[in-house]
């Protein structure tokens, strides 16, 4: 290659430097760059940079694992809220499924089946009182539905009493709970719960009981499985549920019906009797508990909510909602939330330039001030930053309310009328006022530590070569404390798109924000779904503008210090 | 007066050997979330110290988390953590509580002590078992108050609750609370709708517009509240004239802190306050926590509670018992919103309609505050 006699091409073994060099002289072409031990450098370079990085990982597993564990993944957990609704089905799965054949723009009421599947669900439901909480989540779409499902709920247990007093009229065995656990659980199971302790062992089902009296069978399961677990009682001992007598009358009533087993005689002669019985129709029982079970919108809306996740949250969060027609605006008196939306990111916005403001001359001082003088007005800064924000808010308030400090004094100097004081609390203005003061050091104290870091030399330099004191200012001192308004800007607004006490206090009717409204879904409404949903719109606003910071000033000139 | 106390000794002393009963599976240890404020002092002197002293080793800790409790508990349920052993709630959320699974039913006769005139608990409580849920433990009211040297000369002093939406006669701010709940009865009452069709009137969705056009004349002279001890700040500020608040804060207002207000009581709407058991405690706190509430809630204990706060005790044998305010020296009597004088026109918190009309009300009152 060359004609030095020195250097590392000269030397015979094979160092990091001639590795590639001596690879292409062995073979006469260009080939991998070998190490010492002879394997291609790339490759045992990148074993070390990935043993390197195991290493840093697992140094800092635990802070990545707590975080995930006790930050990332409530979070998420929370934000999918706003989409989960599996409590319709998974407490209403009869009705549910019987509902796909209904035709809710038909305007009528469903078909007695699906009344009865209604029945069902609901008996089971109001058991384990869980009927009530779905009333509660479909009263968020449809007025009224919460107290229909608690009034039905209360009624549901009488419904099947006609055909309890039925059969037990007809035999009085039918009174007696061994003569359904004997019919129904298999020998074993009867042979060990007979004489055992409450709740006795876990009952089974007989093997083909299910095929001569499916819909009893499966009812029965549910209600002996029901008291085992939650009354500690055995099915030996306790009557079943009316829902099982109505199951029973309707299983005998089948097509076809035929029974062998345990207790083939009764079985036989209720069926035959089971044709003579009353029969109830349950639609009737269900709109005379409540008429609204025969208004359809009831059931359009059970409907249009059946799918285990539903845009609805989303579509009420943006003054929208999912009807069985399709997604349609609210009625112009209860949209909210736009409106919301706006006021809050206008008012951060006006926040953060007004915290611009005020903060950059207070921390051009300090940066500018002998170290002394600098803490102490430092301390200044700092101060409020340590007092409560509940005293720094309320405080504002004797300031700026009619009877207040400001306006005795206006009054008092004459510049205001005593009838005509200024209104300046419980509004937008109150609201920018208290929350500039409260968030103002985090804008100060980012501007100071980049300001600190300007070498004094440049603005001394900029002088020396003629420039007037604004020039100096405007092209050499602000641009190098750019990166300081963009950490405190982004602080700032970020803070104060998400605060909701200071608000709450002083907002009044125009000065609250949208986390007002999320804090009231979570805490007083209970409506997390929709709080989950207005949340996670908030927080997609704050990326998509922090995107476009990124894309405007750059996000790698944002300094928090030097 | 005597046999009473004879009566209550020995009931005392038939509790205190049912609870030695019981005593080996009962927690020692007793988390007990309230209000804070004058009103846990309340129940920290009525019911936790005798029956701490009557029951020694059991200690009770307060949580002041009574005004987010419902999130809280639902939380804790999903969490399967539940920290709490009773939890007092106003019954508007104790509904909601029960209506969620979140709270025990419960079954009054067996659970609570009879009246000491020998009425069962279900009969000495009433209408006022509201929830299966929930225990009722004092009627408070939320009614209006006004400052009568900030009215005009030569106003009469008002009588009714319309001197609210009366803008000539008395002009001035006055302060409501933020929230429909109570501001549209009143709407509607001085709107010329007849007391007992209000809540017919406000399932309506002309009704509902009626009381917000009632508001909209005083919208811009209202001071709208959040927390209830901001109206009495206000009216002793001089902001407002007159507001809204509960009848306590204004008792302690007028009687404590000296201040010339004058009640209104005219359409005072009642309101509950009370206990629920969070659903899905161990045997040995559901024991102690049972214990406690029988005793809390018996007869004289729930008048007791009254000689520190004008709240009304929830079981109609208790009210001959309500004596002096402990420090004040004062009948309190006569400051109880259920004292006949002060109840002549009341409202009744109607918690089935607020319950099924509240978020669709809210959105409208909240979307038309926001305009």
């Amino acid at each position: 290659m060359t004609d030095r006699t020195t250097g590392p091409d000269q030397m015979t073994g094979a160092t990091p430097d001639n590795g590639m060099r001596n690879a292409n002289r062995a073979n006469g072409k260009p080939g991998p760059m070998l190490s010492a031990d002879g394997t291609p450098l790339k490759r045992s370079l990148r074993r070390a940079q990935r043993r390197q990085k195991i290493r840093a990982l697992m140094l800092i597993a635990p802070l990545l694992i707590f975080v995930l564990l006790t930050f990332i993944a409530p979070i998420a957990d929370m934000l999918f809220r706003s989409v989960q609704n599996q409590i319709v089905s998974d407490t209403l799965p009869r009705t549910v499924a019987s509902l796909e054949r209904w035709d809710g723009q038909s305007g009528e009421v469903p078909d007695e089946q699906t009344f009865r599947a209604l029945y069902l669900d609901m008996f089971i439901a109001a058991e384990r009182k869980e009927h009530t909480r779905l009333g509660s989540r479909l009263n968020y779409e449809l007025t009224g539905v919460s107290s229909l499902f608690r009034r039905t709920g209360r009624d549901v247990d009488d419904f099947g009493e006609v055909y309890e007093d039925a059969f037990n009229d007809l035999d009085p065995k039918w009174e007696d709970p061994t003569t359904w656990a004997r019919i129904l659980g298999s020998a074993d199971w009867v042979g060990e719960a007979e004489g055992a302790e409450a709740p006795g062992p876990d009952f089974e089902l007989r093997d083909d009981v299910a095929s001569y009296l499916p819909l009893t069978a499966e009812l029965y399961g549910i209600f002996a499985e029901f008291i085992q677990t939650e009354d500690g009682d055995s099915p030996m001992e306790e009557e079943p549920w009316t829902l099982v007598y109505t199951a029973l009358y309707w299983d005998l009533q089948r097509q076809g019906f035929a029974y062998s087993g345990p207790e083939a005689d009764l079985v036989r002669a209720a069926a035959q009797a089971a044709s003579g019985f009353e029969n109830v129709s349950l639609k009737a029982l269900f709109i005379d508990s409540d008429k609204d079970w025969g208004d359809p919108e009831v059931w359009a809306t059970i409907k249009t909510y059946a799918p285990e996740y539903t845009p609805g949250y989303f579509l009420n969060a943006v003054d929208r909602q999912l009807t069985p027609d399709g997604v349609e605006k609210r009625p112009a008196n209860e949209q909210i939330y736009g409106i919301l939306f706006q006021r809050t990111i206008f008012m951060s916005l006006t926040i953060t330039i007004s915290c611009i403001l005020l903060g950059y001359p207070v921390a051009y001082i300090l940066a500018n001030l002998p170290m002394r003088t600098a803490n102490l007005l430092m301390i200044l800064v700092l101060l409020p930053f340590w007092t409560s924000l509940l005293v720094r808010t309320s405080a504002w308030k004797v300031m700026l309310q009619q009877q207040g400090v400001i306006n005795d004094t206006l009054v008092w100097l004459g510049l205001v009328d005593d009838a005509s004081r200024l209104v300046m609390i419980n509004n937008q203005f109150g609201t920018i006022v208290a929350m500039t003061h409260i968030l103002l050091p985090f804008m100060i104290l980012p501007l100071y530590s980049v300001m600190a870091t300007i070498p004094p030399s440049y603005v001394r330099a900029s002088k020396s070569l003629g420039a007037t004191n604004w020039t100096t200012f405007w092209r050499v001192y602000f641009p190098q404390s750019v990166p300081g308004i963009g950490a405190g800007s982004i602080l700032v607004f970020i803070l104060s798109i998400g605060y909701y006490i200071t608000p709450e206090i002083v907002g009044g009717t125009t000065g609250t924000f949208i986390s007002n409204r999320i804090a009231y879904h979570i805490s007083s409404s209970l409506n997390w779904g929709l709080a989950a949903a207005l949340g996670s719109i908030l927080l997609a606003v704050v990326l998509i503008l922090y995107y476009l910071y990124d894309r405007i000033v750059g996000i790698d000139n944002v300094k928090l210090g030097g | 007066m005597k046999l009473t106390k004879t009566l209550l000794a020995s009931a005392a002393a038939v509790t205190g050997i049912a609870g030695l009963a019981y005593a080996q599976d009962m927690s020692n240890e007793m988390t007990i979330v309230s209000w804070g404020g004058a009103y846990q002092n309340s129940q920290q002197k009525a019911y936790v110290e005798p029956y701490v002293a009557n029951n020694s080793g059991v200690s009770v800790t307060w949580d002041e988390s009574s005004n987010e409790a419902v999130a809280k508990l639902r939380a804790m349920n999903e969490a399967g953590n539940i920290t709490w052993d009773l939890v007092d709630v106003v019954a508007a959320d104790a509904i909601r509580l029960c209506d969620e699974g979140l709270a025990m039913e419960v079954d009054f006769n067996e659970m609570l002590a009879e009246g000491d005139d020998g009425s069962s608990a279900e009969d000495d409580f009433g209408d006022l078992l509201v929830s299966d849920c929930f225990i009722p433990q004092i009627v408070y009211s939320t009614t209006a108050a006004y400052r009568a040297d900030l009215l005009p000369d030569g106003a009469p002093a008002p009588d009714s609750i319309c001197a609210m939406f009366d803008l000539e006669t008395y002009p001035g701010k006055r302060a409501l609370e933020k929230r429909p709940i109570n501001n549209m009865e009143w709407a509607l009452l001085c709107d010329g709708v007849a007391k007992d069709e209000i809540y017919d009137v406000l399932g309506t969705e002309e009704g509902q517009q009626q009381a917000l056009d009632k508001l909209d004349t005083i919208k811009d002279q209202t001071v709208w509240w959040s927390a209830a001890a901001e109206p009495p700040q206000l009216l002793a500020d001089g902001e407002v004239i007159m507001a809204s608040s509960y009848n306590g804060r204004w008792f302690s207002a007028i009687e404590e802190q000296d201040q010339d207000f004058k009640m209104l009581w005219d359409a005072q709407v009642f309101d509950l306050d009370g206990w629920i058991i969070p659903a899905g405690l161990d045997e040995a706190s559901l024991n102690r926590v049972k214990d406690f509430v029988r005793f809390a809630t018996d007869t004289q204990r729930l008048a007791d509670q009254a000689a520190y706060i004008s709240y009304g005790p929830a079981r109609a044998s208790s009210a001959p018992l309500v004596g002096k305010h402990a420090d004040l020296g004062i009948e309190m009597g006569p400051h109880m919103p259920t004292a006949p004088e002060n109840s002549k026109n009341v409202f009744v918190y109607n918690y089935e309609f607020w319950a099924d009309y509240r978020d669709d009300i809210d959105a409208k009152f909240q979307s038309w505050l926001a305009q």
